[in-house]
């Protein structure tokens, strides 16, 4: 048995650990959840960002023990999560974000969607403005935000039909990617029966 | 040798007897399938579920953790290290010093200057001096505090312009004794036509100085790596590089491994943007830990390591002078630069010779004239960031133009019309452009950001700034001097239907091995689920010089094409044999396989896999090989091959700025960046670049500064007190892709990844301008620099209204 009791997308982990390490090395380092990225280590960057008790937290300033008796959820955690709620594919978030080229280096995005998840679980249909700012604790270097962003409307849009912008390098008439993931209660694709002038 | 002007820009498939396709793009109206479409990246998913690996979530069983000790002083001698105590420590493995690795790299075989752990001196805070292996990291970083190391002081070389001076003495000695320039680094001296005609025919003639601090990469991976020797020898290096292939050549050269026995794999890399394109201290020193202890070893750097591991882009003090006749049309150039390399070579040869060279476009002028110098100063060394040592002479250039502009009152896009260098031709140090449609980018940035209607109309404060420029998709040098591909691709296709194609190529996030993937499926008609790609792994992938100098969708791509056509070859002879026809007229492509001839024969319509079945049982084992290699390009002088490229890329940028006059802050609502990348094989990809450049320009113009203090010491070495934009500080950013089709490119493409920067920062200086009269030529533009720019503005205005006759 472990000093610390984690509860940790969903299952209990007994999990032995240094009193000092923090929530972020246990999950990389213990029990090998490497999704959640380390990129500054003093809570600057955003790319630990985990879920805990639905909220953002980044993983690298909280103590594990801290963390016990709470809900965490990581990046690792959002497909099954989809999928034992009778989705198919990922997350929509996660699809979305995939779809609008968000991933390019990735190394930042774990958080970023997490962030997003947390944000989109709270309010349906946040404006862009909110969605900067639900976003502003998670450096990205590589895109400028704007695909980010974009990933974040596709996926309002394919959860509850707002309509949706599309970017320059995806006309109209075009499918903006097709969705790998379904979402329990809606019929066909996440795209399909949502995007306006999409899927001949 | 392959050589892209094997192919041609086009299809496959002749155009007769090719199926109609729905158009929704330039290329799909042109018959690709594949080839414009906006496909997700190879490994988006993966990256999206957590599920990639990166360097750091390697873990071997039995692994140690390994630490670096850094110089605390900027330029020192050691005179004795002690490791005894740490080696003592429970729990240590091993220390190893610079005499463990006493053979000097460096990426640039004619500049090796670095050791993976200094021998005798250190040159600046941060170098690295021992390294321990221990059972876990803090372990190791409690071994570090008990090494000894007796350090003898040396004079500090700080500022640039004091190590151009060169004055040595023994208190003060070369940064690097022994150099043959002392701390001169490098420099380029070059000359193109008669310059002082050149201002002689000249209207109006203007000089100024300007400054381009230095910023670093900040890629959100720190560097990681990790290796492992098997007991006969074999060793295996994961790193987080975009230089698999150097990292291969100079860890075998110090380490006394041949090549054959090193393998280095790139796992999934978070970020490089030149910061990890060259070897790196970690690199050799894991891999001799790995070798010691019998143990695999990972080393990750901290943050504060990765900002004096540095890299970034170099500071330079620059003069320029140009003329231009009343009518707009520039006469010639003249450049004067220093620039401040800190304490290693690493790529400042070709950053030096790269700070004149790529100046000769978007624009012509018949005269030119560079006089470049790099130097050594003892601070965290300076290397290639995106758009390597032509953003800072761009920056400056591009303002200049925006001044000579003002002073003949002419609109500065009709300035930059007016002197367009235009496609197939040769530019004034005799770098050859095919392709441009920089005409087409100023067009799409003037209607976008509605130029003609807002600029120089907006209120104070507000203002609209335009800039252009130039870029290479790759050069003709491929760092040591050799005939043999740039690029190498292997393909192997069975009967299941899948292609995997083995590229040496660093996919580092900008989608290259997506970009394999695109051509592959176009080529040979299988959709994008049956491709799979292995990148940069030295034991099985071709040889690739890897993801620099914005060379991967050029060179790789057409490799890539290069093995397909190769491929389609023994596929289409197979089904003609199985038919009894001539392989012409097989089709194959977009997911068919028919006989052009007759169609309606059902028997003589098959799928692509049936077809695989066909060859593989008529030709045997299917693979086929690919390369590419650039033709023989540059200007007939020393040096004239740095930045001959085989295709230049185009853009231009038009920034919008909002200026507080109270408080000096800048905020940007909006750029347009429009960027010739010759055909956009993924425009999603494309935009992702041009957007995340253009973010890096502004950001770097904005608010990073990388600086030491008088001691050398990194002014802030977090991402706290070196401030990146968040998602509320970045500005719109609206790529507009233009395409000219390149005749070389794979199927017409050029670069994307690196050219669309460089307007971002004169740009919005010239928009400064436009929004509050002030002309910043000092890089970075913080309120400080504004308010005492609008200042001095204020005092000159009341100067001139005083000296004016009253009336």
């Amino acid at each position: 048995m472990g000093n610390l009791n984690l509860k940790i997308n969903g299952d209990h982990h007994p999990v032995d650990a240094p009193d000092h390490w923090t929530l972020l090395e246990v999950l990389r380092y213990r029990l090998d959840l490497t999704g959640s990225k380390q990129g500054c280590d003093k809570g600057d960057c955003g790319a630990c960002t985990v879920l805990v008790d639905g909220k953002p937290e980044l993983a690298c300033l909280l103590l594990a023990g801290a963390s016990e008796g709470r809900e965490i959820t990581t990046i690792e955690g959002l497909m099954p999560a989809h999928r034992a709620a009778g989705g198919t594919g990922a997350d929509p978030v996660q699809d979305a974000f995939d779809r609008a080229g968000a991933l390019q280096c990735g190394f930042c995005q774990p958080g970023m969607m997490l962030s997003t998840r947390a944000l989109l679980n709270e309010e349906e249909r946040p404006s862009r403005e909110r969605i900067r700012e639900a976003l502003s604790g998670n450096l990205c270097r590589c895109t400028g935000y704007t695909q980010i962003i974009q990933a974040v409307e596709l996926a309002i849009h394919e959860t509850c039909g707002e309509p949706v912008e599309h970017p320059a390098w995806a006309p109209d008439q075009a499918p903006w990617g097709d969705a790998v993931s379904t979402v329990p209660g809606r019929k066909g694709t996440g795209s399909s029966d949502t995007t306006q002038g999409e899927q001949a | 040798m392959a050589a892209r002007d094997q192919h041609g820009p086009g299809a496959p498939w002749p155009e007769e007897g090719a199926p109609e396709l729905a158009a929704t793009n330039r290329s799909s109206a042109e018959g690709f399938r594949a080839v414009g479409q906006s496909m997700r990246k190879l490994e988006g998913l993966d990256k999206a579920t957590g599920a990639a690996v990166y360097a750091d979530d390697i873990k071997l069983p039995g692994m140690l953790h390994a630490k670096t000790l850094r110089s605390p002083h900027c330029h020192a001698r050691i005179v004795r290290i002690d490791a005894s105590k740490a080696l003592a420590l429970s729990g240590v493995h091993a220390v190893i010093t610079g005499a463990d690795l006493p053979t000097k790299y460096g990426v640039i075989p004619w500049t090796q200057d670095e050791h993976a752990l200094a021998l005798d001196k250190v040159r600046f805070i941060g170098d690295e001096v021992a390294a321990v292996a221990a059972i876990d990291e803090d372990t190791a970083n409690a071994a570090l505090k008990l090494i000894e190391v007796e350090y003898e002081l040396l004079g500090a070389w700080l500022d640039p312009a004091e190590s151009r001076q060169n004055q040595l003495t023994d208190e003060r000695p070369a940064i690097h004794e022994g150099h043959k320039h002392g701390n001169i680094s490098k420099r380029v001296e070059l000359e193109f036509g008669d310059v002082e005609a050149a201002f002689e025919a000249a209207d109006v003639v203007l000089e100024n100085d300007f400054y381009f601090h230095s910023s670093t990469h900040a890629a959100i991976e720190p560097h990681c790596a990790v290796a492992r020797e098997s007991a006969d020898g074999l060793l295996t290096l994961w790193s987080s590089t975009q230089i698999t292939h150097y990292v291969q050549r100079e860890v075998s050269r110090v380490l006394g491994v041949p090549q054959s026995r090193l393998r280095v794999i790139q796992p999934n890399l978070g970020g490089a943007f030149g910061g990890k394109s060259d070897p790196f201290s970690l690199e050799f020193v894991v891999c001799k830990l790995a070798q010691l202890t019998g143990r695999p070893v990972k080393m990750l750097w901290t943050r504060e390591e990765v900002f004096y591991a540095h890299r970034g882009r170099h500071a330079m003090n620059m003069r320029y002078k140009s003329g231009v006749t009343k009518d707009g049309k520039l006469t010639g150039v003249s450049a004067d630069i220093l620039i401040d390399g800190g304490s290693y070579s690493s790529f400042g040869l070709v950053t030096t010779y790269y700070s004149g060279q790529l100046l000769t476009g978007p624009y012509d002028f018949p005269a030119y004239r560079f006089d470049s110098t790099r130097v050594f100063t003892n601070k965290p060394p300076c290397g290639p960031k995106r758009g390597h040592g032509s953003v800072q002479p761009r920056f400056a250039f591009e303002v200049q133009l925006d001044e000579l502009s003002e002073a003949i009152g002419m609109d500065p896009i009709d300035l930059r019309r007016v002197n367009d260098v235009g496609e197939h031709t040769e530019t004034v140090n005799g770098q050859r452009v095919t392709s441009n449609g920089f005409a087409a980018c100023l067009d799409a940035v003037e209607e976008q950001s509605a130029w003609k209607e807002r600029r120089g109309k907006l209120p104070a404060g507000h203002g609209l700034g335009v800039a252009g420029s130039m870029y290479i998709s790759g050069t003709n040098y491929p760092i040591y001097p050799n005939d043999m591909p740039q690029a190498g691709i292997q393909l192997k296709v069975d009967r299941s239907g899948l292609v995997t194609a083995f590229t040496g190529g660093n996919d580092i996030g900008q989608g290259s091995s997506s970009v394999v993937r695109t051509v592959i499926c176009e080529e040979l008609g299988v959709d994008s689920a049956d491709v799979r790609v292995v990148a940069a792994d030295t034991d099985l992938c071709p040889v690739d010089l890897g993801a620099y100098s914005s060379r991967v969708t050029f060179m790789v791509g057409n490799a890539t094409i290069d093995a397909c056509r190769n491929l389609r070859k023994l596929i289409c002879r197979g089904v003609a044999e199985e038919w009894g026809i001539d392989p012409s007229r097989v089709f194959l492509g977009r997911g068919e396989v028919f006989d052009t001839e007759n169609r309606g024969n059902p028997k003589r319509n098959i799928t692509t896999r049936r077809a695989f079945e066909i060859a593989e049982a008529r030709c045997d084992t299917l693979g086929s090989t690919g390369s590419y290699n650039t033709p023989k390009l540059g200007g007939d002088y020393r040096g004239g091959s740095i930045g001959a490229s085989p295709a230049y890329s185009f853009t231009a940028h038009v920034v919008e700025v909002l200026v507080d006059e109270r408080t000096g802050m800048i905020t940007v609502p909006n750029v347009w960046v429009a960027h010739d990348c010759g055909r956009a094989l993924n425009p999603m990809l494309v935009a992702g670049q041009m957007e995340g450049s253009a973010y890096m320009g502004i950001v770097e113009a904005l608010f990073e500064d990388h600086k030491v203090n008088r001691f050398g010491l990194h002014a802030g070495p977090s991402l706290l007190d070196y401030p990146l934009a968040t998602s509320v500080d970045c500005p719109d950013l609206h790529a507009l892709i233009v395409e000219s089709i390149d005749p070389e490119g794979p199927y017409g493409a050029k670069e994307a990844g690196e050219g669309p920067l460089h307007p971002a920062l004169p740009a919005l200086s010239n928009a400064i301008f436009d929004a509050v009269g002030i002309r910043l030529r000092k890089l970075p533009f913080t309120p400080g620099k504004v308010l005492a720019a609008l200042d001095e503005k204020r005092a000159r205005e009341a100067a001139s209204a005083e000296e004016a006759p009253s009336c």
